[in-house]
């Protein structure tokens, strides 16, 4: 039994994978969220109107790749620790920071049984909008915007070269929508809609792009 | 006195490891040439795809046979190429269509064009005699016996392929054969993930040889665009652009439609699916 040269890739037996492109991006009024929405377990789709966009508090979101499973334990966990902190703390919302450092211990403590690349996104006032990743080690990472899943390598140079800082809504919903294009037209993992979810001052606002809207972004 | 080397007694196995045969064998013959001699099987290349094509579909109609197969070429999950044709056309009015293993459609494809040639020979630019010529069921045949010899040798060309055409008498003939060299006929065949979505879906359509005639070709043609579409619904190794050939009994001739886009998908339900337990935005 090798203990080194693990594939930590191997989904177990019957589980379902979210070959996936998610990406989350901070922006002058606060954050976006983008995701595919296809599920694959092998080649077979088995869901391809999924959401990938889970929301943990009221503008604190996050982006789920890998075991769908896993992903969707892990986020129910958070979930419930910060009702419980916001409980406990004269109903004061939680920071993005709060909640990525409950994903990073849970997925830092388990990593030998989860399969879990996570992206946390949030927006409050005094911070504006954060991103924190977690890839599978269960390292925790700040960034100014953030690309994961099986798709996103085909796009760490178009995103490298079009990011900018302070972007416009419109400018950063076109940034995720034309980074997504790629990633889903050149990652057969990845498929289906276009769904983002918008953090800013103003409120929570969902989008959707159908494959048309986007396949020439 | 026992005078097989072998025998003579030596430190066990278990603690000394397995006795090296090179040494035994040691000799200063050709060392290609002493391999192919010593070993009880053929050279094996079994092989695993690289780049591949997904399904190939075909279904018969009253006058003829509709088939179509998709313009991708993959590399594992990498959608690398989206311009590869994998319907061939083999002599005047026989389509080959091919899944699986893209280098060995190359191979195929060479194999199949020196058949056409040696066939046509000799009957130069006459029209009739090329079409008397080269039919799909000779075409079939010669694709069978090399499959499954390829198979037998350990060396499989690894694809799954559907002849379409018209025999001798100018019926519609509509066969399958694989890597292993297994053929057989129907009135509906697919290959690949085809062969567990859509088959079902034209099946319902032509259960038996008896429904052939009673399918029209418009509704031939609406079924496999229907069944394409399912496909790149379900299929995570699918395209939405594809290739479709239409053959017709009465007039022995083929329709070749390139670039045909998957048309009629329904997203929009998509806005109405939120999370994936309990209530959220």
């Amino acid at each position: 039994m090798d203990a080194i040269n693990v594939d930590i890739n191997h989904l177990k037996k019957g589980e379902v994978s979210l070959g996936t492109s998610i990406m989350a991006v901070t922006f002058k009024d606060g954050v976006i969220l983008g995701a595919d929405s296809r599920t694959t377990t092998g080649t077979y789709i088995a869901n391809r109107v999924t959401d990938k966009l889970t929301q943990i508090q009221d503008k604190i979101w996050c982006c789920r790749s890998g075991s769908a499973a896993d992903t969707q334990a892990v986020a129910d966990i958070v979930k419930y620790h910060l009702q419980m902190y916001k409980a406990n703390n004269n109903g004061k919302s939680p920071s993005t920071k709060i909640a990525a450092s409950i994903f990073q211990e849970l997925c830092y403590n388990n990593k030998d049984n989860l399969s879990a690349g996570i992206i946390c996104a949030g927006y409050d006032e005094k911070n504006g909008g954060e991103v924190y990743t977690i890839p599978l080690g269960g390292s925790l990472h700040q960034h100014e915007y953030a690309i994961s899943g099986s798709g996103s390598v085909f796009i760490y140079g178009y995103c490298k070269k079009n990011y900018k800082p302070n972007m416009t809504k419109d400018e950063t919903v076109n940034f995720i929508k034309t980074s997504l294009s790629q990633a889903i037209k050149w990652d057969g993992s990845s498929g289906g809609v276009i769904r983002m979810i918008v953090l800013t001052k103003s409120g929570i606002e969902r989008l959707l792009f159908l494959p048309d809207e986007y396949v020439n972004a | 006195m026992n005078h097989n080397p072998f025998h003579w007694g030596r430190p066990s196995d278990s603690t000394y490891g397995p006795y090296n045969q090179q040494i035994a064998h040691a000799s200063n013959v050709n060392p290609m040439a002493r391999q192919q001699q010593q070993s009880d099987f053929p050279t094996m290349h079994t092989q695993r795809p690289m780049m591949t094509g997904t399904s190939v579909l075909a279904i018969k109609y009253q006058d003829g046979i509709v088939i179509a197969a998709d313009n991708m070429g993959s590399y594992g999950s990498l959608m690398k190429l989206d311009n590869v044709e994998r319907l061939l056309k083999v002599g005047q009015d026989t389509i080959v269509g091919i899944s699986g293993d893209l280098s060995d459609l190359q191979a195929i494809q060479r194999i199949l064009n020196d058949l056409e040639i040696d066939e046509s020979y000799d009957a130069g630019d006459d029209e009739d005699a090329l079409a008397a010529g080269l039919k799909a069921n000779h075409v079939h045949e010669y694709l069978t016996r090399i499959m499954y010899n390829r198979r037998s040798k350990m060396d499989p060309l690894w694809n799954a392929c559907i002849v379409a055409g018209f025999d001798d008498e100018g019926k519609s003939f509509l066969k399958y054969v694989d890597l292993l060299g297994v053929a057989f006929a129907s009135p509906t065949l697919a290959t690949g993930f085809g062969a567990h979505l859509a088959i079902p879906l034209l099946r319902q359509r032509v259960d038996s040889e008896a429904d052939v005639k009673k399918l029209t070709k418009a509704d031939a043609i609406q079924l496999i665009k229907d069944c394409m579409k399912v496909l790149f619904y379900r299929d995570a190794r699918s395209l939405d652009k594809y290739s479709m050939a239409v053959l017709s009994e009465s007039d022995q001739k083929v329709e070749f439609h390139k670039d045909v886009k998957v048309e009629d998908m329904k997203w929009a339900f998509a806005k109405g699916i939120k999370g994936y337990g309990m209530p959220q935005l």
